[in-house]
């Protein structure tokens, strides 16, 4: 049997568990590895930062559903690396996280660029391996991939000392990864007697609202989440985290809950006596107060993690299982059930809620400031809710989910969980990488867009066609309005003078525009989605714009601020 | 037994480094608070037992045990609350003693079981073993004395034979 060094079978290992490509940035510790990839087929995209790398792994996963993969050196490589990291864990991502370590002897010396990165990353990693002995190597990436991709996703990290990659050794392939004390498959398919149970409780529901997950997405559920709605007529709302994997166009579409979800769902939510949790795990966005959340309904709860269940909310029903195998289960067991109840008065007063509170928002007057919504729904109309968004974090984030109409799963990318503002480029990369033949739309905020601003460097050197719009209103916006209604106005170091964008990017390669007027937005936006260069679109919008409604922080989710009049 | 809002869990883990951390990091990480925690090598050299003491409501509880669950180098978690079975605690206690009062500190030792690990002039170390209300006794008892230090092992728990069936192991947890 061939030896091989120690980094050769990191990168066979990468090509065996079908990794096309991968984001990193080279550094002492991981330059044996480089050396590797240097005659390797897999694709390396040099990042400028590596939390970019950590970023962009994380945006080719939500746009691929694949396992994503990042690489940074010991040190401050890896520490870089965390913020990203913590993202992917938050909202149950797959990905591979490689990093460097110093030389084994070396470890816990306090050696150059040396860091704890087990410890460091511990609570926000699915877990994490520290390879001591290049004999291990090959089975540790095996179950690096099996453990990040399997039950629910998330990320896992892998310190390789550079000994370790330099070390030569006999390559042993694992075909199979056991691992006793990590069996997800054991709750695949969720238990009868629950899914039986819950069968009863859909058919005897008058009331019933369907609150799908970021975990149907996860689950690839999007068929079987439809024809279960189909099957039992139900409202259907989903968080962020799951925005398109319902069609928003299709009239049993409630749109997204929560804080900033409409009006009409929210009250769904609140007055409905069935709630089926389909992969979502009741997030304090979504519930507001739990005390007073949906307190007349039976709870129905799917989810692949135990440890969801019961967190936060009490629930008659769990179901712990795969979303599309559970959801497969109750759909044969509904398609053999010929009656149904009517959930006609049902529809009538959602249909009231509606119609008394519909989402919007006051467009500009003739001659006034260029409202952020309207760029929103311009661009929803030219792309036709095609495009893959990935956005930062903050009003821009919530304008996206109310504004523009939501129909294909896995094209709304976002940081829901951590909140991570810096995430919308880096993710829009990794997208583009993995969605190549996609249109890409990198949404950003003047605040955010700054944070990770090196990757339109990357996004260049690739020469990626993707386009960022940056609803730039001068200020922190989401803080501004928090101020504003909470704060007594006190706008505490919220206003932020942005660059001229237009002008970095050029600086950086890429072509920029700034436009102030609503009449510019659609022969700009018309003219950018149509060529293949990478785009900064600088939109200077109303710095007084807020979003509605807002559930205020320790309230019920029927309590919202619908605006400021 | 311990108090109703007390619970024993045993936890099978994997006996690899940085295992201990993990559960510590979950532990401090998840906000809750522990009594004791004892750790050793299992009848299988490749795994390790931790028991583990917690205190707080059945829901904090039932959280605890499927965070643990959750861990990928976690093999079992037992709740032994949920079942009969059999606790024990190590102590070292050093009683202050004088002249006067070291034969009654001897006579307490003995009739606690209790072993006499050192003799000195002002004080003496007891080794006791025992349940929780069995330590609790010995520490009331050797009050009045003075205890200069003590020293507990954490308690370590075992099933008794027949065990009850909403014992549960990590297969069936949550369900």
């Amino acid at each position: 049997m061939a030896k091989m060094k120690g980094a050769q079978i990191l990168t066979e290992c990468l090509k065996r568990e079908g990794v096309d490509v991968l984001f990193g940035y080279p550094g002492g510790a991981n330059l044996p590895i480089y050396d590797a990839l240097y005659d390797s087929p897999i694709k390396h995209v040099l990042v400028r930062h590596e939390q970019g790398a950590a970023h962009m792994a994380d945006g080719y996963a939500r746009a691929t559903g694949k396992v994503g993969v990042c690489l940074a050196t010991s040190g401050p490589g890896a520490t870089n690396l965390v913020t990203g990291i913590a993202t992917a864990f938050m909202d149950s991502i797959p990905m591979v996280v490689i990093t460097g370590q110093v030389r084994t002897y070396l470890i816990g010396n306090d050696a150059f660029q040396e860091a704890d990165v087990c410890g460091i990353t511990r609570p926000i990693t699915k877990h994490n391996f520290l390879v001591k002995d290049a004999a291990q190597l090959a089975r540790t990436i095996r179950e690096a991939f099996y453990i990040a991709g399997t039950g629910k996703p998330g990320p896992v990290l892998v310190d390789i000392p550079v000994d370790v990659s330099q070390a030569e050794v006999d390559f042993v392939w694992p075909e199979k990864v056991e691992l006793r004390g990590y069996k997800p498959h054991r709750f695949y398919d969720g238990h009868p007697i629950q899914v039986d149970k819950a069968l009863a409780l859909i058919l005897g529901a008058k009331r019933p609202v369907i609150y799908v997950g970021g975990g149907a997405v996860m689950s690839n559920a999007t068929a079987e989440v439809r024809e279960f709605a189909k099957l039992t007529g139900a409202p259907v709302t989903t968080t962020c985290m799951a925005l398109g994997i319902y069609p928003e166009s299709d009239p049993q579409s409630l749109r997204m809950l929560g804080m900033h979800g409409a009006a009409s769902t929210n009250y769904a939510v609140q007055y409905c006596d069935l709630l089926i949790n389909v992969g979502a795990r009741f997030d304090d966005r979504v519930t507001g107060t739990v005390a007073t959340f949906s307190p007349k309904s039976k709870k129905i709860h799917i989810d692949i993690d135990p440890a969801s269940i019961n967190k936060s909310i009490m629930v008659d029903v769990p179901i712990i299982g795969d979303v599309k195998r559970v959801l497969a289960v109750l759909n044969t067991a509904l398609k053999a059930e010929k009656k149904r109840p009517d959930l006609s008065d049902w529809w009538d007063q959602i249909h009231e809620w509606q119609k008394k509170h519909p989402l919007t928002y006051q467009p500009s007057k003739p001659g006034g400031k260029l409202k952020p919504q309207y760029v929103l729904e311009v661009l929803s109309e030219l792309t036709k809710g095609k495009c893959l968004m990935t956005t930062d974090v903050g009003q821009h984030q919530m304008w996206a989910c109310q504004f523009y109409r939501w129909n294909q799963p896995r094209t709304y990318i976002t940081s829901g969980g951590l909140g991570t503002m810096g995430y919308g480029l880096p993710a829009a990369i990794g997208a583009q990488f993995g969605r190549p033949d996609e249109r890409v739309i990198c949404l950003s905020g003047d605040g955010s867009f700054v944070m990770n601003i090196q990757e339109l460097a990357t996004a260049v050197d690739h020469k990626l066609p993707i386009k960022t719009i940056i609803l730039n209103n001068g200020n922190l916006g989401m803080v501004r309005q928090w101020q504003e209604m909470f704060y007594k106005r006190r706008f505490s170091h919220s206003g932020i003078r942005p660059p001229d964008f237009a002008m970095v990017a050029q600086g950086f390669g890429a072509r920029g525009v700034r436009i102030t007027k609503p009449e510019e937005v659609r022969p700009t936006l018309e003219k950018i989605l149509k060529d293949d260069d990478c785009w900064v679109v600088d939109a200077i919008c109303d710095e007084d714009e807020k979003v509605f409604p807002i559930i205020p922080p320790g309230k019920a989710i029927d309590e919202m601020i619908m605006d400021m009049a | 037994m311990p108090a109703p809002n007390k619970h024993t869990l045993s936890v099978v883990v994997e006996n690899k480094f940085g295992v201990l951390a993990r559960i510590a990091t979950i532990i401090a990480g998840r906000g809750f608070n522990i009594d004791s925690l004892a750790v050793g090598e299992t009848e299988d050299p490749t795994t390790s037992r931790m028991t583990i003491v917690f205190q707080g409501d059945e829901r904090t509880i039932d959280q605890v045990k499927k965070q643990l669950n959750r861990l990928v180098d976690v093999i079992t978690v037992q709740d032994l609350t949920k079942g009969e079975f059999i606790d024990r605690e190590l102590m070292l206690v050093r009683v202050a003693v004088t002249a006067k009062s070291r034969a009654e500190v001897m006579d307490i030792a003995q009739s606690l079981k209790a072993k006499v690990d050192d003799v000195g002039t002002r004080s003496l170390v007891l080794q006791i073993v025992g349940d929780t209300a069995k330590i609790r006794s010995a520490l009331e008892l050797l009050k009045p004395y003075g205890i200069q230090e003590i020293v507990r092992t954490g308690r370590i728990a075992m099933a008794r034979e027949v065990q009850p069936e909403n014992t549960k192991t990590k297969a069936t947890s949550g369900v």
